[in-house]
């Protein structure tokens, strides 16, 4: 215990002092500042301009904004689509996979597209080198770039005044990936192959174990898909265990240096915010309240899965931490792995749900019920504890429009945030986002558990079954893309059903979000007035979590009451269950 | 409108060529000169053949007596027993192409059934009392399938048997065990493991098993 939160204590230390170095270094560079990188990384910048007739100086508007986007996106979704079908007759596929079928190759394109990494197929025997490289890894990219931009160009919403310019969509994109994602790869992909993380071309190895087995070794470039994975908050695995497995995850240095991929950008965003807000404690203020929510999620998750199951007890596995005097990880193993043990494995399962990562390290379906119920709430919240790369920043933005907007009701002024007059406009755009999310996860999951076709996809019994239709629904709207993974996602009802689910939560998210930046930016600044509600500070940091606990647990409460909730009781009864017993 | 389409389609290429390409194949070149061994998957090579990787659990059971049905049974004699593993199942072979947890949730009859079945056998093998508690990590299926580590305590449990089975004294596997031992990482992050294909391996070296296995075809 004392060692967990030893770990825990050192961990935040470390999010803390990365996300203020790369906080400010992002304030630089999307100010269009030099950074320390410029002299090196200016002349590939202008030779894109110059390639693509990008025309640096130039300004948008939201809309124009918003139309780049989603011209870009629908670009890059059309070409993995195209790779995936190809694949046979496309360069380094040593194992000679055939197409991706139709149905699959859609859902996996617009999965990856839209950073959520949903995987409704086992990459080692399905995924090309060709395919993972180019089809895949790229939108780890371009997706977590395209989510920095709107972060930033909501951030510049709020710090501009009587404009209708919020920046430009490709200048921001090229950036994110040329000066922040591309750097921290490179570093990061030859510390995880020192580390053991594969990086070759080669066909799959077969070995013949001691006890004289054949065993087939997966290979391919791994490690420099597996640092963007994470640093992109995109999840997609490599191999079907994704970073459980010790060719992804070997030691628990390369499981520590992956969560802070995960986090670091979403931390240094607030940073980011504050500085270009003019107000480094308005950004304080934010990470603040995302930190104290994971704080939390990771206190309980982390006690329930030491606690353990009882019925393994029961069955006679030891779920103490020394047994006969030797040390053992204690608590529920099941799915998770020894070197990780449960502390390593509960801290990557809130930290990837808290963020849109959805990478996983132990497998979330055989948590205990409260253990599950954790990660799959912090995907239902809305992905702002931290969140994705900017989704997280834009996520939380919104749900402080609406805090601000009820502290505002409750003294009866008219709400300002950042000196900006909240007004109807944003409150009816900051809904529209906020609502848009609940619907698609509840109406969705409430769809499958009245479908012959999606009840089939069940793995597990009784009330697990459930969690495991609305972890599926709460993960790709949430564009998470980990799963309660026993769940047969490839069947047409999951993989039409999810695909235009994840599309939702990313595309009907973000234009709300960018028409709010437009219409922020065009606001004058108001002065501060004694009268004006402090958005730093304690009192607001309540008032945020506050917001975005209660509408969540208003918003899930009774879904989660029939799944997690009843079996986490029914576990404690010792009651166990069959598939159609 | 039109010239946010001509942008945008040739942005996809320029970045798709950058990140999807040029950054791959140059890291794949660097890691080669670099870390040649890690790159192309840490492999351990015996007699000139390969017969593993050193990050990769492998099944240790006896091919000789798993259950065809459930794919579990006793371990092969003279080594140390891994955890349960979701990949190995029958039917896939003994190929671990497809990485995989059990996936089975914590009610779920299936899961417990299992867990007793291996309770029963790691009792039984190791001579123990018939309502000695086992670790979990020796009878709970790891998240990936190919953990390559149990826990000390797991270890602790078999050496008896081992050095019956090998013939050499205890005091000589649990050193061995040590051997094979990491500890927490700056004394924080995960936890002490023991890594059983090492172990069976030093063991092998120490004190060969007569007719061992691995001369069969």
């Amino acid at each position: 215990m004392v060692l967990n939160i030893a770990m825990l204590v050192v961990f935040i230390a470390l999010l803390v002092g990365l996300s203020w170095l790369l906080g400010t270094y992002m304030a630089r560079l999307f100010s269009g500042e030099r950074v320390f990188l410029s002299p090196l990384l200016q002349p590939v910048e202008r030779g894109i301009y110059r390639l693509t007739g990008v025309n640096e100086a130039e300004e948008m508007r939201w809309t124009t904004y918003t139309i780049a986007m989603l011209l870009f996106n629908v670009g890059g979704l059309l070409l993995t689509y195209a790779i995936l079908r190809l694949q046979q007759v496309l360069p380094f596929n040593p194992q000679h996979l055939g197409p991706v079928e139709p149905r699959l190759a859609f859902n996996t394109a617009v999965s990856f597209t839209t950073n959520t990494n949903w995987q409704a197929y086992y990459p080692e025997t399905t995924m090309s080198y060709f395919s993972q490289m180019v089809g895949l890894a790229v939108h780890n990219f371009t997706s977590a770039a395209t989510g920095i931009a709107i972060a930033i160009a909501l951030v510049r919403g709020f710090a501009r005044r009587t404009t209708r310019e919020i920046g430009n969509f490709w200048v921001d994109l090229v950036r994110a990936t040329l000066y922040v994602l591309l750097p921290i790869c490179l570093v990061g992909t030859l510390v995880l192959v020192s580390r053991g993380v594969p990086q070759n071309l080669d066909a799959y190895v077969p070995t013949t174990t001691l006890a004289g087995a054949t065993q087939w070794l997966p290979m391919g470039p791994m490690a420099s898909q597996e640092i963007i994975k994470e640093l992109g908050t995109n999840g997609g695995g490599f191999l079907n265990a994704n970073s459980a497995h010790p060719f992804e995850n070997p030691t628990p240095l390369t499981n520590l240096i992956e969560m802070l991929a995960i986090l670091v950008i979403a931390g240094a965003l607030a940073v980011t915010f504050g500085k270009m807000v003019g107000n480094i404690r308005q950004g304080w203020a934010i990470f603040a309240a995302m930190a104290i929510l994971l704080v939390v999620g990771i206190a309980v998750t982390t006690i329930a899965e030491q606690s353990g199951n009882p019925l393994l007890s029961h069955a006679g596995a030891s779920q103490a931490t020394t047994v006969d005097g030797s040390p053992a990880p204690g608590g529920n193993m099941e799915g998770k792995e020894t070197r990780f043990g449960i502390a390593a494995s509960t801290l990557w399962a809130v930290i990837t749900t808290a963020t849109s990562c959805g990478a996983v390290n132990s497998m979330h379906d055989s948590y205990t019920p409260l253990g599950g119920l954790i990660p799959l709430a912090n995907i239902g919240l809305g992905e702002v504890i931290f969140g994705g790369v900017g989704s997280g920043l834009y996520g939380i933005l919104i749900c402080a429009v609406i805090a601000i907007f009820i502290a505002g009701l409750m003294v009866g002024r008219t709400p300002e945030y950042l000196g900006k007059k909240i007004e109807q406009y944003d409150v009816k755009m900051a809904m529209l986002a906020l609502l848009v999310i609940p619907l698609t996860i509840l109406g969705f999951s409430g769809a499958a558990a009245v479908s012959g076709d999606a009840l089939a996809s069940r793995f597990n019994p009784a009330a697990h079954g459930l969690t495991e239709i609305l972890y599926a629904f709460t993960s790709a709207t949430g564009n998470n893309g980990s799963a309660f993974a026993g769940i047969n996602a490839n069947v047409p009802f999951y993989l039409i059903g999810q695909g235009f689910a994840m599309l939702i939560g990313r595309f009907l998210f973000i234009v709300p979000v960018l028409a709010l930046a437009g219409n922020l930016a065009a606001k004058k600044r108001a002065t501060e007035t004694a009268g004006t509600f402090p958005t730093t500070g304690g009192l607001w940091v309540g008032l945020l979590i506050g917001v975005i606990v209660i509408v969540g647990a208003l918003t899930y409460f009774p879904a989660y009451t029939l799944g997690p909730v009843i079996e986490q009781f029914q576990m404690h009864a010792g009651e166990t269950f069959s598939l159609g017993g | 409108m039109l010239r946010q389409l001509r942008i945008a389609i040739l942005m996809v290429v320029v970045i798709t060529v950058l990140t999807g390409l040029a950054y791959p194949l140059a890291m794949t070149g660097l890691a080669q000169v670099l870390f040649p061994w890690q790159a192309n998957g840490s492999l351990i090579q015996r007699d000139g053949k390969t017969i593993g990787s050193a990050l990769l659990g492998q099944s240790f059971l006896d091919p000789a007596k798993i259950d065809p049905k459930t794919g579990d049974g006793p371990t092969l004699p003279g080594y140390f027993r891994g955890r349960p593993s979701a990949a190995f199942q029958p039917g896939n072979g003994d190929d671990t192409l497809v990485s995989s947890g059990s996936n089975l949730g914590p009610t779920n009859k299936a899961l417990i059934d299992r867990v007793v079945a291996d309770v029963a056998i790691v009792r039984k093998e190791n001579g123990l009392a018939a309502d000695a508690p086992i670790p979990g990590d020796l009878v709970t299926a790891s998240a990936s399938g190919v953990d390559p580590d149990i826990s000390p305590a797991a270890a602790e449990l078999q050496v008896p048997r081992v050095a019956r089975q090998r013939g050499i004294s205890e005091a000589q596997v649990r050193q061995l065990v040590a051997q094979a031992t990491s500890g927490r990482t700056l004394g924080l992050f995960g936890e002490p493991r023991v890594n059983v294909l090492a172990l069976n391996l030093a063991l092998d070296a120490a004190a060969p098993m007569r007719g061992a296995p691995a001369a069969r075809p």
